[in-house]
């Protein structure tokens, strides 16, 4: 038996090295890609504590977030390719305009 | 120890280890979708030790089989040189996003590990395709159909931000 302050750490552990990409690359794929891992560390500790509570919404809301994920990626990828186009980069610091 | 502890602590360590191997890449971002295939599909391996067999499958499925294949083909398609990436120009920045995402970690965990709830007894079919499909189609009826509507939504988003400009 698996105890649930070892998922929620292990969940943890994932998101936070989520955070650290999101906040450290500058790479926009990468980006993206730990906002993936950060989705998915979240869904480990649904995953958990369904299990504890031994209710089944946590899995139907796993997979509603996949759902989400794989929709943020398809309009995330769309903006990058659409970037890309406009200024031959991908790197962060190209597209600073906004930025104070 | 049983046996389904030893495997999570080495399905643990995989999916820290590729998701630290895909955040320090800096060179290939093939590479570093590849370790995020590692990461996910170790994931899919502890959702099923957690008795989560459907997230498991679906996981595999949606995540290693379709959003880090599209991840590959953007790249590919891409065709990304290192030179885009010059080295760093200060280190603060870096310094200050590991700092706040540690800081996230140190504040929030102890707070929630201590206030775990007990384990109940699960019932029989726990997880299975069965029982979350009939959890999916009853009780979480609507949510579902607002999934559909933001899929076709993510849908024709995708294909009107990234076709070329025709006029």
């Amino acid at each position: 038996m698996i105890p649930l302050s070892h998922v929620i750490w292990l969940s943890a552990a994932l998101f936070t090295i989520g955070v650290i990409g999101a906040l450290t690359r500058r790479n926009l794929i990468v980006i993206l890609m730990s906002v993936e891992l950060m989705l998915n560390a979240v869904n480990l500790s649904l995953v958990g504590f369904a299990r504890a509570w031994g209710d089944l919404g946590g899995h139907v809301f796993v997979l509603m977030v996949i759902a989400v994920a794989a929709a943020e990626v398809a309009v995330g990828l769309g903006i990058v390719i659409s970037l890309f186009r406009n200024r031959d980069s991908v790197n962060i610091e190209d597209v600073s305009l906004l930025k104070w | 120890m049983t046996a389904s502890l030893v495997l999570f602590y080495l399905f643990a360590a995989l999916a820290l280890g590729s998701a630290i191997a895909m955040v320090l890449n800096v060179r290939n971002t093939v590479a570093a979708a590849l370790s995020l295939v590692v990461t996910m599909i170790a994931l899919a391996a502890i959702f099923v030790l957690l008795e989560a067999y459907l997230v498991g499958a679906v996981q595999i499925m949606v995540y290693a089989g379709a959003i880090v294949v599209l991840f590959l083909f953007v790249v590919m398609l891409l065709n990304l040189r290192t030179d885009l990436f010059p080295a760093g120009r200060s280190f603060l920045p870096k310094a200050l996003g590991v700092i706040a995402a540690l800081a996230l970690l140190a504040l929030l965990l102890p707070r929630i590990a201590s206030h775990l709830p007990a384990q109940t007894v699960l019932p029989a079919d726990f997880g299975g395709y069965r029982s979350v499909g009939i959890a999916m189609f009853t009780k979480y009826l609507l949510p579902l159909e607002v999934v559909s509507l933001l899929l076709l939504a993510a849908i024709v988003g995708a294909v009107v931000l990234a076709k070329r400009r025709i006029d």
